[in-house]
């Protein structure tokens, strides 16, 4: 059971490695989003640090729809997602690898480059350890959700803009958690609390999500 | 009796065909005496003024709106678990009616807000929650409208409500938390002032007149759905060139 | 060993096929017959799971496949009209990695001699991409030789190959038979198994 879960992540790792240019999409992708909120808004300092939180969240929240697009959408053009499903372990297995792969090829970069971007945004020290812990916590969360997403529109028309409408209302409590975590300790008001319910949103979709998405992806192969 | 015969389609069509006008018709005189129990019985409220009646509208559409939600993912799993084409049918009919109403919660939501709090809209955590229940709306009936086989519409539209439902709690006590922590941004409505009795009737009878209401177009929606899903079977045939 | 009884298939609105009963034992091959459009697919797709059937069920070593994933998976293999390998890898990383998803180990040197039999011997490390059609239909069948199935589900294996192509399928099927396999086949062309008979099956009348 888990060398085929181990099996799935390194099969989708060693794929996105050899696509380095399509991965990379989502990150730059991020990057720019981040940076255009001060050229829209005006560089005033304290100001951006009001909205730093915020404004890399929602980022890391589009960086990822827009990565999710491809969660099963390659596997289901080439015909080896249905080879997939049909292998001999369960389904939701596959589901959580899969989840757990784009975690580790567009979450953890998004972790990486996310302190540089809350430099640019005034955060002090405290506040960029925290941030980063919240998007440690809370990006898995964005992938096993979304993994739902991408399952339910794999192969419509215009599934890439359908992905946003579903999921996105999904995100709101993430989006909540994180955020505010980094706004708590900005306040002084400190981030347990955030950071503990972010925890139990990540058991919970470690917990449903894997077995939803198996359900979305039979649905979507018949 | 044979509870099953009544999940038949070709049973369906026609019993739902007699009902929807008694439903419609007792939400008709429902809503006509919630309305004039709200508008002309209910007494002036002495800190809101007149502006306060539109709650007579806005409180049964916010119930609704929440309530259907429920039900139609009532209907998901029971779809999903048992493999009734009915259940499916009935989860999408109540979705249009749902959002109509989620929409009607957030307009007249605004409407209230304008005199009360002196903007249209406030980022209040039930203004807030019912802003993201509409788009769970609108993300369901956009998944199923994309979905060209009808089969495989039912059971996403139903999986995915299956996730919001579980979601709506969530979402809300999030929203929730989060409007408490931004309190100056907020006003709170729960002052809750001694409501008049007469409020609470005219309230509860236009609840039921929504609650009428929805099942009445729910069931209409319904028939559609199944004629056209069986528009190949000889009795919606023959119905469709008696028709003709 | 794997039987069918009264399985209905409807797409879209229409039905294709209803009342379909077979059971198919070992060293037994069945046939799919019908017209474009008329189900072969759909009930190689119900055959191996990936599809539910409106009505009815399939059934292996008595069990319905849906409560007998895991035996089922690791005893059925399928290929389908999409050959289901990765551009991105080579066919000898693609095999092994079948194999690993199977829980099956493959040595290099047996992923190496599957490729060589389907006369791959000189893209064994090339990427899939650059591959022909026909090249990539035979990666897809190595996959099959190699994946120890007892039953196989092969839909239109002969699409996109040469003489030598068809030959080489027709000997693998044909092997796998005689050794007491099972294989569910539609094929438009005609397919010469020699002294094997496969039962035949019309969907769709």
């Amino acid at each position: 059971m888990l060398s085929f879960l181990f099996t799935v992540v390194r099969r989708d790792i060693l794929l996105a490695a050899r696509r380095r240019g399509d991965w990379l999409t989502a990150q730059f992708f991020f990057v720019m989003v981040v940076s255009l909120f001060p050229l829209g808004i005006g560089p005033e300092p304290t100001m951006l640090r009001t909205i730093g939180p915020g404004v890399v969240w929602v980022a890391a929240l589009l960086a990822t729809l827009l990565s999710l697009g491809r969660l099963f959408a390659d596997d289901h053009r080439d015909g080896s997602l249905e080879q997939l499903l049909l292998s001999p372990y369960p389904n939701a297995l596959l589901a959580l690898g899969k989840a757990i792969a784009h975690w580790i090829i567009n979450g953890i970069p998004l972790l990486l480059i996310a302190p540089v971007l809350g430099i640019q945004f005034n955060l002090p020290a405290e506040a960029l350890a925290v941030l980063v812990l919240s998007l440690a916590i809370g990006t898995p969360i964005l992938s096993l959700l979304g993994s739902i997403g991408a399952a339910l529109t794999l192969g419509l028309r215009g599934g890439g803009t359908l992905i946003t409408l579903l999921i996105l209302p999904l995100y709101v409590p993430a989006l909540i958690f994180g955020a505010g975590a980094v706004d708590g300790v900005l306040a002084g008001t400190g981030a347990e609390a955030h950071l503990s319910l972010l925890g139990a949103l990540l058991v919970m979709a470690l917990l449903i999500a894997p077995w939803i998405s198996a359900l979305a992806l039979k649905v979507s192969v018949e | 009796m044979n509870l099953y015969r009544y999940a038949s389609p070709a049973t369906f069509h026609p019993l739902a065909g007699r009902l929807v006008p008694w439903f419609a018709g007792l939400a008709a005189v429902l809503a006509a005496v919630g309305l004039y129990i709200g508008f002309f019985v209910a007494p002036t409220d002495f800190q809101q003024g007149e502006g306060y009646r539109i709650i007579f509208i806005h409180v049964p559409a916010a119930w609704m709106s929440m309530f259907i939600y429920v039900v139609m993912a009532f209907w998901s799993a029971i779809g999903l678990a048992f493999n009734t084409r009915l259940s499916f049918i009935l989860a999408r009919a109540l979705a249009p009616t749902g959002a109509m109403f989620t929409f009607v919660a957030l307009w007249t939501g605004a409407f209230w807000g304008k005199p009360m709090w002196g903007a249209w809209w406030v980022w209040d955590a039930r203004l807030t929650s019912e802003l993201i229940l509409l788009f769970l709306y609108v993300g369901v009936m956009a998944l199923q409208a994309a979905i060209d086989d009808p089969r495989r519409a039912d059971r996403a539209g139903a999986l995915l409500n299956l996730v919001g439902v579980i979601n709506v709690p969530i979402i809300y006590f999030s929203v929730k938390w989060w409007n408490t922590l931004h309190q100056g941004a907020s006003v709170s409505l729960t002052r809750a002032p001694s409501m008049a009795e007469t409020m609470l009737w005219g309230m509860l009878v236009m609840a039921l007149a929504a609650w009428m209401y929805t099942i009445a177009v729910a069931l209409a929606r319904a028939r559609t759905l199944v004629l056209e899903r069986e528009r190949r079977t000889d009795w919606a045939r023959a119905l469709l060139e008696g028709k003709a | 060993m794997l039987a069918i009884h009264d399985l209905a298939c409807e797409r879209g609105e229409r039905l294709l096929f209803k009342g379909l009963d077979f059971a198919l034992g070992e060293g037994e091959a069945l046939l799919v017959r019908g017209g474009n459009g008329r189900g072969k697919t759909s009930l190689l797709r119900i055959l191996c799971g990936l599809s539910a059937p409106a009505a009815g069920e399939v059934r292996w070593r008595g069990e319905p496949i849906a409560r007998a994933h895991e035996q089922y998976g690791r005893e059925m293999a399928y290929v389908g009209h999409a050959n289901g390998i990765k551009d991105d890898l080579t066919p000898l990383e693609n095999l092994r990695l079948a194999a690993a998803l199977g829980g099956r180990q493959l040595g290099e040197d047996a992923a190496q001699a599957a490729l060589v039999q389907v006369g791959l011997a000189r893209c064994v490390d090339l990427p899939a991409r650059v591959l022909s059609f026909g090249q990539r239909r035979r990666v897809a069948l190595a996959a099959l030789a190699t994946a120890g199935a007892l039953l196989w589900i092969l839909d239109e294996p002969l699409t996109g190959l040469d003489v030598d192509g068809v030959a080489m399928v027709e000997g693998l099927i044909r092997d796998h038979v005689a050794a007491g396999g099972l294989a569910v086949m539609t094929t438009h062309q005609p397919l010469a198994l020699g002294s094997l008979e496969p039962r035949a099956l019309s969907v769709g009348e």
